[in-house]
């Protein structure tokens, strides 16, 4: 048998004054072999970035330090070199020429003060040797190659004028600038859309194709990888506890954690695993019922300059939501799904639009109150929205002081028993956020949420931040609620797996409007506007392995529209009792 | 652009606000020009002379007729006739505004030759012994008075090398440069000091947030070298505050430096507005502060070029 291209063996990471006592890598073995795509898969903390880290030596920078182990890499020549041993100046040879490397963040991964020529340019002057027009056609080339149209004008862009998806294009034009013989992708479709994300996994496996390098692929999500991997390693706190050909750990895994973490991963079953537990009756009120919602905001023109029009974010939304019902709103970045939740909660002005929650407070969209005890609602971000210098007891409080009530025994008493029903312990109210973790964040949320007894609650990607396993907890504590007080859901979301296991309902947003709403089961088993068909096509499951995702460099419609301009009236088809969807050109 | 032309159309209207600012405060000061002028003897005078004098500076006028007589003028290059001088007050004051842009520009090159540097070296060598080092004396340079600090260098070159700074009559530039130089150098280190520990205070930090920045980490996934990642990478992006922290120290210096011109017997506008303040110069002292406002904005405008420059997110507007 030939060398492998990549052999790590028994590597250590540790971090800090003293590396040895904090290790995060502990004993990690694996090889690759050129061609070959391995997948690394596991939750935050799990030490997947830092072993990918430590390969091309950048966790040296981020205060790691390699304490054990090898790292042996064939280079370009044929000679092995261990990676481990290396010293700078031979490394920074090795990168960007024989290991390249993409993030998971494109938006701040490229530098914003440098046009993205001069960022892709310098791969080729560093290791090429290329300068002026050569650099400059070799750029462009490379920006060809990942089908961005357009090159030669986009390499004068910088990156705060391209989108997310574009800008990893960006980044993997850069890391395949030098035919690398290794690429190691950490995360780089997590911060992206679905329908994005389908486009970079698409390009990676063809440029894979193409190219014949090897692929270290670093995920939390098992189901992304069985599109593309063909080894899988499976890690938990610094440990490798499994790793095997593709098909051998996803249909016969060994470790218990892998086991839980392929039951933990909500897998897309195409409606299959739609709730079926709740019934639509006519006659009883809506919780909510939200007609013709629109939402424009005024682009600002330039000096005495007239304004050229304003943002369609939402436009002529309208559903209605029953109690102990779950609307599912999905779409991508910039569909409106956000915009259409803070509208409905009164955080962002509606141009028109009625709003009634409960039947009780009937208003208009001009008169939006944001301290209505009717409907509330979880953000995004556990970390970010719990006020670090606020004990539990004053954030519970603070929805009741904002309804105008007091901070009664009975209070304290109802924080206790919201506290133990969303299962954390009872001494938690004399504590601070910090001593929290994600999940358990989330649930002061939740908990935070029901202190007002709302009959609507509304979840903004209430789960997305979270990992797998914990996600998988908080959806079950969600369906719980919901039973138990007749809560009904209206849940923001771009994750359909997610979706589909709490939604009785979805709404899909498309460019601010609704364009198929309908019963759950079957809007994700029989999509029938086009938009919903790509979303979900787009969505990776476990079922799929080496799947060929088609190309696709549509650009999403801008939603500036000219003032005065009015969407003409939506035509709708009914594909089912409870299914319709708009009827398209 | 537009947010250029909405700032260039802002200046006057914040002249306007300095200047009925400065012709009202210096109005509500006890005494009068007449008394400050002539001292004890402005008692020997009869009512209908002081009368005489007030009317010839205009100042027996309501304030609202003053301010406007002045307005009507400054709109003509006029901006009175200073009482201590008898000349135009725009004449003073532009006699004495070469040597102080010239202490403010020297000043600023000392700042950021030593500055950046020492900020960027500083950021690179975080929690090591001689980023402490940097750290301490940008400390020691902050807190210790620039009076102190130019007594402290005349001191050390006089005593320590037998060195002593150019005296005597102050030379323009144009006129003997090397004369000039030797003047200036002094008073320029003195200034720039404690202007050096602010730059490198904040290159420092700017520079500490930059590198831990994802792109940072691109380049050097890229094979980038140390040199480049700092310098090409990493500074361009640490620069917004340095020029913030820079243009603001700047248009202060264009406002005079009161100590070290009087240290260093210096006739330059620091010590002209205090002469004038003490003297009830009204037309001089209204006059250098609007000038100084005046350069403020200049400088501020040229940060926000600079801004622009540098950075393209504003350059283009976010998400443009």
């Amino acid at each position: 048998m030939t060398t492998p291209l990549l052999s790590v063996s028994d590597l250590c990471v540790g971090f800090g004054r003293d590396p040895s006592k904090n290790e995060i890598v502990k004993g990690v073995s694996f090889d690759l072999a050129a061609g070959e795509t391995l997948a690394i898969v596991g939750e935050s903390g799990s030490g997947k970035s830092v072993t990918a880290l430590s390969i091309n030596r950048l966790v040296d920078f981020g205060g790691g330090r390699i304490i054990g182990g090898s790292i042996d890499f064939k280079r370009r020549d044929g000679s092995i070199l261990d990676l481990a041993q290396a010293g700078e100046p031979v490394l920074e040879k090795i990168r960007g020429s024989e290991i390249g490397m993409i993030f998971q963040e494109p938006m701040t991964s490229l530098n914003p003060v440098l046009t993205i020529g001069t960022q892709i340019e310098e791969s080729f002057r560093l290791h090429r040797g290329l300068t002026g027009r050569q650099a400059t056609a070799a750029a462009r080339d490379a920006l060809d190659r990942v089908r961005i149209p357009d090159a030669a004008r986009r390499l004068k862009y910088c990156p705060n004028q391209l989108s997310g998806g574009m800008l990893q294009r960006v980044m993997i034009a850069t890391a395949l600038a030098c035919n690398p013989r290794l690429l190691i992708a950490d995360e780089p479709t997590t911060a992206l859309d679905v329908t994005v994300q389908a486009q970079i996994m698409a390009l990676l496996g063809e440029l894979k194709h193409e190219t014949g390098m090897a692929m270290i692929f670093i995920t939390h999500d098992i189901g992304l990888v069985a599109g593309i991997a063909d080894k899988i390693m499976v890690m938990q706190a610094g440990e490798a506890v499994e790793q095997g050909q593709l098909d051998q750990v996803l249909d016969r895994p060994q470790h218990s954690y892998t086991r839980h973490l392929l039951s933990a991963v909500p897998h897309f079953e195409s409606g299959r695993a739609a709730r079926a537990d709740f019934r639509r009756e006519k006659a009883k009120p809506p919780a909510l019922t939200v007609d013709g919602l629109t939402v424009r905001f005024k682009v600002s023109g330039g000096l005495l300059g007239r304004s050229p029009g304003s943002v369609h974010a939402v436009e002529n939304v309208g559903f209605d939501l029953m109690p102990g019902e779950t609307l599912a709103i999905v779409g991508e970045s910039g569909s409106g799904k956000s915009t259409t939740a803070r509208a409905i909660l009164g955080l962002v002005r509606p141009t028109r639009g009625r709003f009634s929650a409960h039947g009780l407070t009937e208003r208009a969209g001009s008169v939006a109150d944001a301290t209505d005890p009717a409907t509330q609602m979880v953000f995004q971000n556990p970390y970010a929205s719990l006020n670090p210098r606020l004990r539990i007891d004053s954030i519970l409080a603070e929805p009741v002081i904002a309804a105008g009530g007091r901070i009664t025994t009975e209070t304290r008493e109802k924080m206790k028993a919201l506290l133990k029903r969303v299962g954390l312990p009872e001494d938690s109210l004399e504590r601070y956020p910090h001593q929290f973790s994600g999940g358990q964040r989330q649930r002061l949320c939740i908990a935070r949420a029901l202190m007002l007894n709302p009959s609507v609650v509304v979840l903004d990607e209430a789960v997305s931040a979270l990992d797998v396993s914990v996600q998988a907890k908080v959806l079950e504590l969600l369906v719980d609620l919901q039973k138990e007080y007749g809560l009904a859901y209206l849940f923001v979301s771009h994750d359909m797996a997610v979706v589909e296991r709490i939604a009785h309902r979805i709404a899909v947003l498309y460019a601010g409007q609704i364009v198929e709403i309908g019963d759950a089961a079957s809007v994700l088993s029989n999509p029938q506007h086009s938009y919903t068909k790509r979303l979900i096509s787009a969505v990776p499951s476990i079922d799929r392995r080496n799947q060929h995702f088609e190309l696709d460099t549509r650009q999403v419609p801008s939603l500036v529209r000219p003032p005065g301009f009015e969407p003409p009236e939506p035509q709708w088809r009914d594909f089912g009792p409870d299914h319709r969807a708009r009827a398209e050109a | 652009m537009s947010y250029l032309t909405r700032r260039l159309l802002t200046f006057p209207l914040v002249m306007l606000g300095v200047s009925i600012l400065v012709f009202v405060t210096i109005r509500m000061v006890p005494g009068d020009a007449i008394t400050a002028m002539l001292g004890t003897e402005a008692g020997l005078l009869t009512p209908a002379q002081r009368d005489a004098l007030a009317g010839y500076f205009g100042i027996d006028q309501p304030i609202l007729v003053q301010y406007w007589r002045w307005l009507a003028g400054v709109f003509q290059g006029d901006l009175g006739i200073s009482v201590t001088y008898g000349r135009p007050v725009l004449g003073v004051i532009l006699e004495r505004f070469p040597l102080t842009l010239q202490l403010a520009l020297m000043s600023m090159c000392v700042a950021l030759l030593v500055g950046l540097p020492a900020g960027v070296f500083a950021a690179t060598r975080n929690e090591k012994m001689s980023d402490l080092g940097v750290r301490i004396f940008a400390m020691i340079g902050q807190s210790t008075p620039n009076f102190v600090v130019g007594l402290l260098i005349i001191y050390a070159l006089s005593a320590g090398f037998g060195i002593l700074p150019v005296m005597g009559e102050f030379t323009p530039f144009f006129e003997d440069p090397l004369r000039n130089l030797g003047q200036m150098i002094l008073p320029a280190i003195t200034l720039g000091f404690a202007f050096a520990a602010s730059v490198t205070r904040i290159s420092r930090s700017a520079m500490l947030d930059v590198l831990s920045d994802d792109y940072v980490r691109t380049a050097r996934s890229k094979g980038a070298s140390k040199r480049s990642v700092i310098w090409r990478h990493a500074l361009p992006n640490a620069l917004i505050p340095v020029v913030t922290l820079s243009g603001v120290e700047f248009g202060y210096l264009l406002g005079g430096a009161v100590l070290v011109e009087q240290i260093y017997a210096l006739p330059g506008l620091g010590r002209l507005v205090l002469d004038a303040i003490l003297q009830r110069d009204y037309a001089l002292v209204q006059g250098c502060v609007l000038f100084i406002a005046f350069n403020f904005m200049v400088v501020n405008l040229l940060v926000d070029l600079a801004y622009a420059a540098l950075d393209p997110r504003i350059r283009l507007g976010e998400g443009g």
